[in-house]
């Protein structure tokens, strides 16, 4: 299954940095999203756009994660040669990610 | 308990004007903030101040006057708005001039100034956030430097009788957390209050983006009418309480996911948003969906502020070419890498200079780079699209020529060429004591 078939997300920017909200559609799925999209994960899943750390912050009472990643968007969005210099179409990327449904979890 | 609505009326500079005049006269509002000030704006504004000392706002700063000045004056809505860029004076006084010519002489501007900290931060020599360098060493690259002012003298403004406040360079927040501060009397230093009054701020400020607006994704966030977006008010009562809502049958919606995803749109550490005000706090907030389109937002908090400002520094970074061409039907991909193949070799047979490249195929891999594209089909078609850093214009220009001569000495087929070049004002940051910004409040007659 596709992270895009359990949560939504939205990506800003300031300066070099990007951050990509990923947020649960259903809260139960929230634990699923904590265990699996690991800060390592969309560090991995962003090979050759990402240059620096990725941290994550937890935010249960919305069921969403926080992604923080440095060094994210070519050298900052005024300056950067790259026609999405805001990295706005982060997010659907990430969508992309794979989730291992557990056995307890299926529908 | 009092209770004011704020309609949030633009959330970048070009935004649609339509939205703001609905909620000028079907929104109840009390209140109509306009953010139109983008990081590099003030940069770019101040070069044109430098041309033309009358210059240097919001250029739809008439526009939007004109739409909104007559339902304003009738319903007694106050504005704040960041549209007086690098001069907030002569917007006010355009304002004002435009008011006195729709019949509305009795409207008091008032212009916020003193976000321009160029020279304070030239006496201190401050260290950039983003990179190694001070602000000296910037030399003839450096074009402005403005703090990032908080709530305080917007509030001021409006206490002190002015119908529209324009201001440069504040936090985007602070423009929907002034009207607060003047309706409900709260303290600067009430942490909470100013923490929760922030999370209003920061839902509204982008305006359409809490409404549906960048948001939908078919047949799994689907959002009704956007081409009828509305956008937003926020209903804030004097305890910080907060519902998000927007003009009944408007386009769009309002609903806990939406806000969600704006809640977090731009933040980085939820429980440290440093703003001028504020270090407000995000990570308690709840968000429930208490009718349609409407959204209660409860929870946010905040810590003492800091002793320093943010600054926005704006300078010339660099020049940019760039050239693109087309290529369709049966191997367009394969035409399309021969074309960047011919354009990088052609880079180093001609020595073209530039510290940074980017070849990429527009409609393939050129988002996200070919490791993460590396999955992509074949497409129908595809666009070459070249970009280069260089030291001056003139090497800029050869990036986007070099393109161009494929037409007729590259693969087969190509089409559509575009180039251009351009220098890049870039921004980077420095913290300023916060005591050596000195906002003032000018009132302009109309």
């Amino acid at each position: 299954m596709k992270l895009r078939e359990i949560a939504h997300s939205r990506t800003g920017d300031k300066g070099n940095i990007s951050n990509i909200s990923v947020i649960a559609y259903d809260a139960k799925d929230y634990a699923l999203l904590r265990e699996q999209v690991t800060a390592a994960r969309v560090k991995a899943h962003f090979a050759g756009i990402v240059q620096g750390e990725v941290v994550r912050y937890e935010l249960p009472n919305l069921s969403a994660l926080n992604f923080v990643m440095d060094q994210a968007l070519g050298g900052g969005v005024t300056r950067s040669l790259a026609l999405d210099a805001h990295g706005k179409s982060l997010s659907s990327a990430l969508l992309d990610l794979d989730i291992a449904l557990a056995q307890d979890n299926k529908q | 308990m009092r209770t004011i609505r704020i309609g949030s009326g633009a959330g970048y500079s070009g935004d649609r004007i339509e939205p703001a005049i609905e909620l000028a006269e079907k929104g109840d509002i009390q209140y109509l903030v306009f953010e139109c000030l983008g990081e590099r704006t003030v940069a770019l504004a101040q070069q044109a101040r430098m041309k033309n000392p009358d210059s240097g706002y919001d250029p739809l700063l008439e526009e939007r006057m004109r739409a909104v000045l007559p339902i304003c004056a009738a319903k007694g809505i106050k504005i704040v708005t960041n549209m007086g860029a690098a001069n907030p004076e002569a917007a006010a006084r355009k304002t004002a001039d435009i008011a006195r010519s729709l019949g509305l002489s009795a409207l008091k501007v008032a212009a916020v100034v003193g976000d321009d900290v160029l020279d304070a931060c030239k006496d201190g020599d401050l260290p950039i956030m983003e990179f190694d360098g001070t602000i000296r060493q910037l030399g003839n690259r450096l074009l402005s430097a403005n703090a990032y002012l908080g709530a305080e003298p917007m509030a001021q403004a409006l206490t002190a009788g002015a119908d529209i406040v324009i201001t440069g360079r504040a936090s985007d927040p602070a423009l929907f957390l002034a009207p607060m501060i003047h309706a409900f009397g709260w303290a600067m230093d009430d942490w909470n209050l100013l923490g929760q009054g922030t999370v209003a701020g920061h839902l509204l400020e982008c305006a359409g983006q809490i409404t549906g607006g960048y948001f939908a994704d078919p047949g799994y966030k689907d959002v009704p009418d956007l081409a009828r977006l509305g956008f937003p008010i926020g209903e804030v009562g004097e305890d910080g309480s907060l519902v998000i809502t927007k003009v009944a049958g408007s386009g769009g919606a309002v609903t806990a996911r939406t806000c969600k995803e704006q809640l977090l749109y731009e933040v980085h550490d939820p429980a440290k948003y440093f703003q001028p005000d504020v270090v407000a706090d995000f990570s308690q907030v709840k968000v429930e969906e208490i009718g349609p389109d409407r959204v209660r937002v409860s929870g946010g908090r905040g810590a003492r502020r800091t002793d320093t400002l943010k600054v926005s520094v704006g300078y010339v970074d660099s020049y940019i070419g760039e050239g693109q061409i087309s290529y369709a039907g049966p191997g367009a991909l394969a035409r399309g890498r021969l074309a960047l193949d011919i354009v990088r070799e052609r880079f180093k047979l001609t020595g073209v200079d530039a510290s940074e490249w980017r070849f990429e195929l527009v409609g393939v891999d050129s988002l996200h780079g070919p490791e993460v594209s590396a999955r992509a089909n074949d497409p129908y078609e595809v666009r070459v699209r070249v970009s280069g850093r260089t030291e001056n214009l003139r090497e800029a220009v050869r990036i986007g020529n070099e393109v161009e001569t494929l037409y007729t000495n590259g693969p087969a087929a190509g089409g559509g060429v575009w180039k251009a070049a351009r220098d890049v004002v870039a921004v980077a940051s420095v913290l300023l004591p916060r005591e050596l910004a000195k906002p003032q409040i000018r009132f302009v007659g109309a």
